[in-house]
């Protein structure tokens, strides 16, 4: 659904993001881990065309859509959604959530009961509550509007999530909570979703696919569990390595 | 020497952190907590920014509401923050050098060239290129930000840490390497910390002992090890199992995570899955269970293991 | 500083040609202030007189170089004045917050509650007219939105960080004011003291115009355009002169203040 090829974002002279290859398909989970710098962000931004004063080149099939031609305006918001690290900030803060999805949902021709219907089953499909329809933005936790955000784009009919760092405004036990929607849409939907996050741990709990980017340029790139198991670059050794890790539980697993 | 008995501590009469008892003693002490569970407010209790509302922080054997100027001045110079955001804790119109001659000039007498020679050193210490001296926060990344921060509270020559997320804020080598610095110079300066932190990971390198916060109350303390391998407290159980680890389980939601704290019963009953009616109605209180203090009325079967097994149900 | 738009560009162009006018009067202008030449009365603009000459023969365009003096002068005064009694103030308030706040903002909110030129006139009407009378009577009114503003930014920058640190460091209260809340609560200040320049120009014309402010022979904008009002139909340039001059420098210091403030907003910082 999402494939990049040859891709090289510059500013100026600069080379900011370069991805050779890189293939989202229905139902996977793509992770992209690098640090500040890494053009992590970058690559996925080139992918919604929401790049300013940037040079792109080369091919991101999204759709059937070469999105550095001829741009992501029609993607962005039905079939790909993007979830960022604060979404809170991205809602209209005098509007109740409820009346906020269902302008989105207006925006693409649903309207009245179908629209309702979507609503509560997109907000029951993250595991909220339906009342939450009801609040306003500054009333739920971050964790919520997180979840939220992800409702929206299921609302929307979105086949795939852009998520940038999703989880990393949020508490260790409320990350697990996102983690463990996002798993279960992506193993009972197929919904298909790339990630990209600094943190390697997280990225383990959901991708099956890692590319792991440095100043730029990818370093390595395979299957999760290949590429944890036996990591060929130094650089991805090194980000293991430097995962806090807890000592193993002591008490049997009942 | 640092230490915090029974306080109640709050802002405009109306109290975040209950009854908490905390003594900064050797090997580190690690106050565990998530956001809103008021752990920044003892830090900020501890460094004698805010008051309690109730019970005392002693310094020594002294309140340290009621210290004189000259014992107020021995304890600036012992006890030291390292704030979650170096950016916010560097005043951003100063040069790195600024801030620490500031923290030198604050209880030594140096002329220019033993203060240079000092700042020098202490950047190096912290293993920082001393030509940064000349720079402005914003021109620093963030691991370096956080080390000019722990330069200058080096600068005092403090006995006591208080930290509160130090690594947070950073990429995960970044909050590795300076991790490995905290480590070593508590080895190396003879540093003790108190350290604030939602990561357990964290804690576990650098705390002896530990407690854990919930809803402005500890709800379980004791050696930092027994804590994380053999929780007693389903919430520290559920913080040990939400850690995503590689290769290992996917990482666990238990119950309702959001759920407002109760105000009645146990505060951690509307996320738990093992209460029961007496988690509803009854405080639990701080009790010995294998070796830690605990408040659950339920500890013994959390250490044996029964709240995997109420997972899965 | 990142680049100013373009007009407010313009506006510190033209405001550091005003402040050189002034300097220089002496240099530029072709006739001694306070040459009389009966003679040579209400002469229209020519290549003699650029702007013409008003009732008592006097060349205008001199007069509105040195009425620039007059003018700038007073701006400065009010602002420097206004912004150390207000800053100051402010910056205690803010720091200090508790009762002190409240003393301190409660002086503040009795001064605000007087319509500023109206205060200005009573101190005016109290005091003899001169332009110190003008200095004193706008600064009056003005430093309490500076202890306003500051009070409130000091407040938020007592929150951050570094003012916390250097309270752990066991610095004095004086110097974390002076080193740390002071300079990082100034931006702002500055912005309001740059878009304030074109008020106090268009007051201190006013008082003049009404009487109260400058006095003959100081050649003053408003006191100008006070002389030559009923001259307006027969002989325009004695008026039209010093009144594009206050315009054209009030102009001057609200793009350039506005400019100021586009250019410093923190949401346009980068990271």
């Amino acid at each position: 659904m999402i494939k990049i090829t040859d891709l090289e974002v510059r500013i100026g002279d600069r080379v900011i993001a370069q991805v050779p290859s890189l293939e989202v398909r229905p139902g996977e989970c793509v992770a992209i881990v690098g640090e500040s710098g890494s053009g992590k962000t970058t690559t996925l931004m080139a992918v919604l065309d929401l790049l300013e004063g940037a040079t792109v080149t080369g091919s991101i099939d999204a759709f059937g859509t070469d999105v550095v031609k001829h741009g992501a305006k029609d993607l962005r918001g039905s079939r790909i959604a993007l979830v960022m690290q604060s979404p809170q900030g991205a809602f209209n803060p005098t509007m109740r959530l409820g009346v906020l999805l269902r302008k989105a949902l207006a925006k693409h021709g649903v309207k009245g009961g179908e629209a309702d219907r979507r609503a509560r089953e997109a907000v029951r499909d993250v595991l909220l509550d339906e009342s939450i329809l009801r609040r306003y933005p500054h009333e739920v936790s971050g964790g919520q509007a997180q979840r939220f955000a992800i409702a929206v784009a299921l609302a929307l009919g979105a086949e795939v999530i852009l998520a940038d760092e999703p989880t990393s405004a949020l508490d260790v036990t409320v990350q697990a909570e996102v983690v463990a929607v996002l798993r279960r849409l992506h193993d009972e939907r197929g919904l298909a979703v790339l990630l990209v996050s600094h943190d390697l741990a997280l990225v383990s709990a959901i991708a099956d696919h890692v590319t792991v980017m440095k100043d730029g340029r990818v370093v390595e790139s395979g299957p999760a569990a290949e590429l944890f198991a036996n990591p060929t670059s130094a650089y991805t050794r090194e980000l293991i390595a430097a995962v806090p890790t807890l000592p193993e539980a002591d008490h049997a697993e009942g | 020497m640092l230490k915090a008995d029974n306080v109640t501590l709050g802002y405009g009469g109306r109290p975040v952190v209950h009854d908490v008892s905390v003594e900064v003693t050797e090997g580190g002490v690690g106050l565990i907590g998530e956001s809103g569970s008021g752990k920044t407010t003892v830090a900020r209790a501890l460094l004698g920014l805010i008051k309690p509302m109730s019970g005392a922080i002693t310094y020594g054997t002294r309140d340290l509401n009621a210290l004189g100027r000259a014992d107020r001045a021995a304890f600036r110079g012992q006890v030291q923050p390292v704030f979650q955001d170096g950016s916010e804790a560097l005043d951003p119109r100063m040069r790195i050098g600024s801030s620490i001659a500031e923290a030198l000039d604050a209880h030594h007498r140096l002329d220019r060239a033993a203060r240079d020679a000092r700042i020098t050193e202490l950047l190096e210490s912290v293993g920082l290129d001393p030509a940064l001296a000349e720079r402005r926060p914003h021109q620093l990344s963030g691991g370096q930000r956080q080390r000019a921060v722990i330069a200058r509270a080096l600068a005092v020559e403090p006995d006591i840490l208080v930290l509160d997320e130090p690594t947070s804020a950073l990429d995960v080598t970044v909050q590795a390497r300076v991790l490995d610095l905290l480590a070593s110079l508590a080895s190396s300066r003879g540093l003790t910390y108190f350290l604030i932190t939602h990561n357990l990971a964290v804690v576990d390198r650098l705390c002896r002992t530990s407690q854990v916060l919930f809803a402005g109350r500890v709800v379980e303390a004791g050696p930092t090890r027994t804590l994380l391998t053999r929780p007693a407290h389903p919430y520290t159980a559920a913080l040990r199992d939400a850690v995503p680890k590689i290769g290992g389980a996917p990482p666990k939601a238990v119950g309702k995570v959001e759920a407002a704290p109760a105000t009645e019963g146990c505060a951690f009953q509307r996320r738990c899955p093992l209460a029961t009616d007496v988690c509803r109605t009854v405080r639990p209180v701080a009790r010995e269970v294998a070796g830690r203090s605990v408040a659950c009325h339920r500890a013994e079967e959390v250490v044996g293991g029964q709240i995997s097994g109420a997972q899965g149900g | 500083m990142r680049r100013l738009d373009p007009l407010a560009r313009v506006g510190a162009v033209v405001l550091a040609l005003i402040v050189l006018a002034a300097i220089f009067a002496p240099l530029l202008s072709p006739y001694p202030e306070d040459a009389l030449d009966p003679l040579n009365s209400l002469l229209p603009p020519s290549g003699e007189h650029w702007f013409g000459t008003d009732q008592v023969g006097r060349d205008i365009f001199t007069r509105i170089l040195y009425g620039a003096r007059t003018s700038l002068g007073i701006v400065a005064a009010v602002l420097g004045l206004s912004a150390l009694i207000g800053v100051t103030l402010g910056v205690i308030a803010g720091y200090a917050g508790g009762w002190t706040r409240d003393v301190i903002m409660r002086v503040t909110d009795v001064f605000l509650a007087f319509p500023a030129l109206l205060l200005a006139l009573a101190t005016a009407v109290v005091l003899r007219p001169s332009v110190t009378t003008v200095i004193v009577a706008i600064a009056a009114t003005w430093w309490p939105w500076y202890a306003r503003l500051t009070a409130s930014v000091a407040a938020s920058v007592a929150k951050r960080g570094y003012v916390d640190a250097a309270q752990c460091l066991g610095v004095s209260p004086p110097a974390i004011v002076v080193r740390h809340v002071l300079p990082n609560s100034l931006t702002p200040v500055l912005v309001q003291l740059s878009n304030d320049g074109g008020g106090i120009i268009l007051t201190a014309a006013a008082l003049s115009y009404l009487g109260l402010g400058a006095q003959e022979p100081t050649a003053e904008w408003g006191l100008m355009i006070e002389q030559g009002q009923s001259l307006l139909t027969t002989d325009w340039w004695v008026v039209t002169f010093p009144g594009l001059a206050i315009m054209l420098t009030a102009f001057a210091f609200n793009v350039l203040g506005e400019g100021l403030r586009a250019a410093l907003d923190p949401r346009r910082l980068p990271r």
